[in-house]
């Protein structure tokens, strides 16, 4: 295909993510970098016949040319990144110096946004990411091992939790683990604590939106997992009968290797997606427990304030990190691309 | 395929049943749960004195004479007007589709059949467009949007949403167009014709299985959007998913959750329907990219 023809037939598609994604990172970035303009304040004396008195008011005029000069704002470099809300580098070395312990001093980082946020993400991440991955590969050797006629069925339902919107997803899982829905009605049966609220403890929380993450995210592995075991080789499975192993070998042996290229695969895309966990923390009404990256800049941008350039620099932060997770997707695409040609 | 030595010890085959029974009482039971529960009042739904009051929906009976009420779907649909976000996740939903697949297609065509270096570069800016959370572009959105007068409608929530397909778009695409032979256009185009004629004859009647797998996507994308949506859209213009959370600040407070948990269900209707009928092309989207990768 000529240079000319690809051009016009990736034009509409290449201008959509040019404008539309491209740009938006730039003035992302561009904002995080820049502060609002105050205003102008002026101090006026006024003269009456009881006294003088100083009033400050905001001179209109003055704020909206120097507004009108700077558009971007007062340029900050770096500023934002350091301040309380973000990384909080002197709050960090306070607390490094002052704590005694390695307790004191995360229990001192819990009350920065940030950390706390990073805290939630990171542990979400990590602690979803395998446990999917087990159960979508048991759920996948389980329904290989059925009968023809219920795979369909069971797959059908299995499609559910994922392709469901995820913050209705949360919502059906919260109404039900609620304090007076039916699962937290057993589990507090089970605690024999008539008072158990989900609501009200930080663990309890952190573990139900593990839960649903598991729960959300499980049948895409599931999926992957199990059309990677309609392709595992017969002959190989039948030799190593033949040669004894048992079914609990032939599994570590030949069928967990064979798929492993999948495991690979649904892990780097779930670390990726878990990390920007964002649904579950409105559905569950969660954020006096756990915040998470996502979840700071939804805030920062609602409401009445609109707080832009605290939101960019967050989105800034935000990239950097999944940039950090992609990074091995990269070099896999490249060594793929290198080995193709 | 099973053969007599394959076969499994009957202990063995019971375990492996059982757990796929409560995998799917886990997948299942939520869903149906809700669907029970939201034709209860909230008391049976969220009952502390007894659990057995939702399934049997003793309060229901006293308020409203029966054990089922539509009470939650009426305050929903009629009082709420959840029927105007019904209409407006339509309308997104129709033409993100529409668009991203027409300009998806062009684009992955393109990438398939042109061999050159820039191709992987556009392959590898795309996947990191995909990878990155569509709410850090929020920002970026919003001064442009304010500053142009744009913003709160529903055709900007759509470009927007547009645009943020179009990786995944073509990524899926030119890894379905790889598949179908080069030989194909060639051909058409030692005939004669042009590129764009060789892929409106030749390829277009070919193309619509990895199309409807890919529009089912985009569809998934478009409907299920909460970040982007909740932030472009104004109040008026709400779609679906941002009016539940908006059900959700109000109605605690008013004591209304059934009208969310009706709407609730409602969202989730259409889906379960869209998985009924494309299940195969829902599973065959989401090995694709595993396979080849």
């Amino acid at each position: 295909m000529k240079h000319k023809t690809f051009f016009w037939f990736f034009l509409p598609t290449g201008l959509a993510m040019l404008v539309f994604i491209a740009a938006p990172i730039v003035s992302v970035v561009m904002q995080s970098m820049f502060l609002p303009i105050e205003a102008v304040l002026v101090e006026t004396e006024n003269c009456g016949p009881f006294g003088c008195k100083t009033e400050t008011t905001i001179d209109q005029e003055a704020t909206a040319k120097l507004r009108e000069a700077n558009p971007l704002g007062r340029f900050a470099g770096l500023e934002v990144y350091f301040d309380r809300g973000h990384l909080a580098t002197s709050e960090v070395a306070e607390a490094w110096n002052t704590s005694e312990s390695w307790g004191a001093f995360f229990a001192e980082l819990r009350d920065l946004p940030f950390y706390r946020a990073i805290a939630f993400t990171l542990t979400y991440t990590f602690v979803c990411t395998p446990l999917l991955i087990a159960l979508g590969f048991a759920i996948a050797v389980a329904v290989n091992s059925l009968h023809r006629h219920l795979k369909g069925l069971v797959i059908f339902f299995s499609l559910l939790p994922m392709i469901v919107t995820p913050l209705v997803g949360s919502l059906i899982l919260f109404w039900m683990i609620d304090s007076r829905g039916i699962l937290g009605n057993f589990i507090s049966f089970l605690a024999n604590d008539p008072d158990l609220s989900l609501k009200a403890s930080t663990p309890l929380m952190w573990t139900s939106l593990i839960v649903y993450g598991i729960w959300s995210s499980a049948p895409f592995a599931f999926v992957v997992f199990y059309a990677g075991l309609q392709t595992v080789p017969q002959d190989t499975l039948e030799s190593a009968q033949i040669d004894g192993a048992t079914r609990w070998q032939q599994i570590r042996y030949v069928t967990i290797p064979h798929i492993m290229p999948l495991v690979t695969f649904v892990a780097l895309i779930q670390l990726m997606d878990n990390f920007r966990v964002f649904e579950p923390i409105v559905g569950f009404n969660a954020e006096a427990h756990a915040t998470s990256l996502s979840w700071i800049i939804f805030n920062d941008l609602g409401g009445e304030t609109r707080q832009l350039g605290a939101a960019a620099t967050t989105s800034v932060l935000t990239i950097l990190g999944v940039a950090i997770l992609l990074s091995p997707v990269l070099v896999r695409t490249w060594r793929d691309f290198r080995g193709r040609t | 395929m099973a053969a007599a030595s394959q076969r499994k010890p009957l202990g063995l085959q019971i375990f492996l049943s059982a757990f796929v029974v409560i995998w799917l009482i886990m997948a299942a039971f939520p869903f149906i749960w809700t669907l029970w529960g939201s034709f209860k009042v909230e008391l049976d739904f969220f009952s502390i004195a007894d659990w057995t009051n939702a399934i049997t929906g003793v309060r229901t009976e006293t308020t409203h004479g029966s054990p089922f009420t539509d009470a939650g779907y009426v305050g929903a649909w009629v009082q709420e007007e959840f029927w105007r976000n019904v209409i407006n996740t339509s309308l997104v939903c129709i033409f993100v589709v529409a668009t991203s697949l027409t300009i998806g297609t062009l684009g992955g065509y393109a990438l398939s059949r042109s061999g050159f270096k820039y191709v992987f570069w556009l392959l590898i800016i795309a996947l990191i467009f995909r990878a990155m959370p569509p709410i850090t572009l929020v920002s970026g959105y919003l001064p442009v949007f304010f500053d142009y007068n744009v913003w709160g409608y529903l055709p900007t929530a759509i470009v927007v949403l547009v645009a943020i397909n179009q990786p995944f778009t073509l990524w899926m695409l030119h890894s379905f167009f790889e598949g179908i032979p080069k030989e194909l256009d060639e051909s058409a185009k030692v005939d004669g014709c042009t590129q764009f004629q060789a892929f409106r004859q030749v390829i277009i009647p070919v193309m619509w299985p990895g199309v409807i797998t890919t529009g089912l996507f985009s569809f998934l994308l478009a409907y299920n959007d909460f970040a982007v949506t909740s932030m472009v859209l104004a109040e008026q213009n709400r779609t679906m998913v941002p009016a539940i959370a908006a059900f959700l600040g109000t109605t605690y407070t008013e004591g209304n959750v059934m009208f969310a948990v009706a709407a609730v269900v409602s969202a989730t209707a259409p889906l379960f329907v869209l998985v009924m009928f494309f299940q195969r092309q829902i599973v065959s989207g989401l090995t694709a990219g595993a396979v080849k990768g």
